[in-house]
């Protein structure tokens, strides 16, 4: 049975999974496959089951319920050591009594590999560390340990690469830079990455698919752009940057669009965005897809009128302005800094435009403020 | 110059207190192991004349004793080791909200006098003790067998006057063993045994090392569970330099005997550590 395991390969299936830690569901009925080679990101917030997850991958935490499959093979109460699943720890978990050198041949020696000396040095090349091998894991900076723990998982050529928040103990520069180069190795050695993480930037920028996690289930999976620009929860739309919900009813049905009235301003959206389940709806728009124009200019698309300037921010790039409207509501918008001029000032009386295709619709009874409240940057549950 | 001169000031008490009651019985237990019998003169009384002969007739007049005591204490070393560190691994890893009332627990011993708990051992294997009938009573050991006033009796009231000195340095090393690595070593194909065998002892070595070395050297030394649980076939080395100095009142050959005794434990401690201490610790 064992070897069968250790052998095992293909798409990684979890089927109605659930965790229980007693009365408390860490993960609660999830069912998700992740295909072979593919770099996939479980994304939320702390305590949203994705350690839970990963942990019940590596074998390291059995389910209450539910079974994971490796391809054909069943692995769900099979031991993390006879897993042909390589973890990347958080705190990367290496063995500070053995070199660096030792420290990667480990999972070799134990599946009795000859040619430890070669496989090793081959990874420590793929890492650009090479002159580490006889170093002490305490003598190395962060980001080179950070290296050395994924060098360590990818010696052993797993099936699955499990990386648990892999870059949150680096400053954002280094993070930045071994999120590239995380991404390019992937592709290099072609195998299955699940990583799992907090940081939303992060997530979009490595994963193919990324799957959000919220109180132990996946509110919505798919590919970064699909998840940002087409969001179908609240907490989606929230916490994959930011968005501006608008409640609305839906007033008529134009083509491949819906009409919808918002405050007494009509929109149109189109009918893909919408995830709406009767006629009323939050409309969402990205801060980024507004634009901002003075009364007497002349606009397309999307319209709403009556805004009046209530904060403005110079970030650089972007100025962010806070738009109070006429139903009470203070919209958020970010203008590229890029035609030369800082046009808005507080207080000045504006209209808001942006294309139709920018809208996408959520259901009118949802808390719009899923998902927005949880602070990132707090690292995950133990 | 203030400034530099207040932190030798400030140890002066330290060395002060080294001085008079270590560094000057220490040289005056040296000079006394060298001296003779004043001819004619009373019991106790000894000038020095230098006689170095007085270490070897010492050591050879009481070598069995010496052999005894290295080997009971290794013993009983090794025993409190194997039961420590399961025990020590279990309060570091495995207790959870009960970690400090165990610790205290492994602390409990030293509230009552060490005389006393050693007496306690001679009734628990005394033949009105319930240790003695069950294993009787099983047949484990014949009708006749004692185990009071045996090397068994003594080892192991040295294990378990002992224990704690070897629980707390091992439990400090294990409990500093990050879970995650142990974890890592699953993760990275080793079995529960190898990961033991390729981590977690490894890591674990300075409080391996710390411990056996706080259990050994006053093992080595201790008279009093021989004294209490043993017979005149258990003596130790302790017990003739106690008897030596306090009822023979033979000052040299008890000096003598204390100096060979500590060069002894020296040259054991210093092989130990270097084999123990240079490959695996951190």
């Amino acid at each position: 049975m064992s070897f069968d395991a250790s052998s095992a390969r293909g798409d990684l299936i979890l089927t109605r999974i659930t965790k229980e830690y007693g009365d408390f569901k860490a993960v609660d009925d999830l069912s998700l496959t992740i295909p072979k080679g593919s770099f996939f990101a479980l994304l939320g917030p702390s305590g949203c089951g994705k350690t839970t997850t990963l942990r019940m991958i590596a074998g390291l935490e059995e389910p209450t319920v539910g079974s994971i499959h490796l391809g054909e093979t069943d692995i769900t109460t099979t031991k993390p050591y006879q897993r042909p699943i390589n973890t990347v720890f958080q705190n990367y978990a290496l063995f500070p009594h053995l070199t660096i050198f030792e420290n990667i041949a480990f999972g070799l020696r134990r599946r009795g590999i000859k040619d430890v000396d070669a496989e090793v040095n081959k990874v420590l090349n793929l890492v650009e560390l090479p002159h580490l091998a006889g170093r002490k894991p305490t003598q190395l900076s962060g980001g080179q340990q950070q290296r050395i723990a994924l060098a360590r998982a990818i010696v052993n050529r797993p099936a699955l690469l499990l990386l648990d928040e892999p870059l949150g103990a680096l400053d954002l520069k280094l993070r930045r830079q071994m999120q590239i180069e995380l991404k390019w190795i992937q592709k290099e050695v072609g195998l299955t990455f699940v990583h799992v993480t907090h940081d939303q930037e992060e997530a979009m920028t490595m994963a193919d698919t990324i799957a959000v996690m919220n109180e132990g289930q996946i509110e919505q999976m798919g590919s970064p752009a699909d998840l940002y620009d087409n969001p179908e929860t609240a907490f989606v739309a929230n916490f994959l940057g930011q968005s501006n919900l608008i409640k609305g009813t839906i007033s008529g049905n134009d083509g491949d669009s819906l009409v919808a009235d918002l405050y007494g301003q009509k929109i149109s959206l189109p009918k893909s965005r919408s995830h709406a389940t009767d006629n009323s709806i939050y409309a969402g728009i990205r801060p980024e897809k507004f634009r901002i124009s003075l009364l007497n200019t002349p606009v397309s698309g999307n319209v709403l009128s009556g805004g009046r300037i209530e904060d403005v921010s110079y970030i650089g790039v972007s100025t962010q302005y806070q738009v109070a409207m006429p139903w009470g509501q203070e919209l958020i918008v970010f203008e590229q800094n890029d035609d030369g001029v800082a046009p808005f000032n507080k207080g000045d009386a504006v209209n808001i435009s942006w294309a139709p295709i920018f809208t996408f619709a959520l259901r009118g009874d949802e808390d719009i403020t899923a998902g927005s409240e949880v602070n990132p940057e707090v690292l995950d549950e133990e | 110059m203030g400034k530099i001169r207040t932190p030798y000031l400030l140890l002066l008490p330290g060395f002060g207190f080294l001085f008079t009651f270590f560094i000057l019985p220490i040289v005056n237990l040296a000079q006394t192991s060298t001296q003779t019998p004043v001819g004619g003169g009373d019991t106790g009384q000894y000038e020095q004349t230098f006689r170095f002969q007085n270490y070897i007739d010492a050591f050879v007049e009481n070598k069995e004793q010496f052999g005894r005591s290295f080997i009971y204490a290794i013993i009983a070393t090794v025993l409190a080791l194997m039961i420590s560190y399961p025990l020590a691994y279990a309060i570091a890893f495995k207790s959870g909200k009960y970690k400090n009332f165990l610790l205290v627990l492994v602390v409990a011993p030293f509230f009552t006098s060490f005389l006393l708990r050693t007496v306690a051992w001679k009734q628990i294997l005394g033949e009105e003790g319930f240790v003695v009938p069950t294993l009787r009573n099983l047949g484990i050991i014949s009708q006749s067998t004692t185990l009071t006033s045996t090397s068994f009796a003594v080892v192991m009231g040295m294990t378990y006057n002992f224990l704690p000195f070897m629980t707390l340095p091992l439990y400090a090393s294990i409990d500093r063993i990050d879970p995650r690595t142990l974890e890592a070593s699953g993760d990275l194909y080793a079995n529960a045994f190898t990961t033991f065998r390729k981590v977690t002892l490894p890591l674990s070595m300075p409080g391996v090392v710390a411990g056996t070395l706080l259990t050994f050297i006053p093992a080595a030394g201790d008279y009093v569970n021989a004294a209490i649980l043993g017979s005149p076939n258990t003596k130790m080395i302790g017990n003739v330099i106690e008897s030596r100095y306090f009822k023979i009142v033979d000052y040299p050959t008890a000096a003598a005997l204390s100096f060979t005794l500590m060069a002894a434990i020296l040259i054991l401690v210093t092989i130990y550590i270097r084999k123990a201490g240079t490959e695996e610790l951190v």
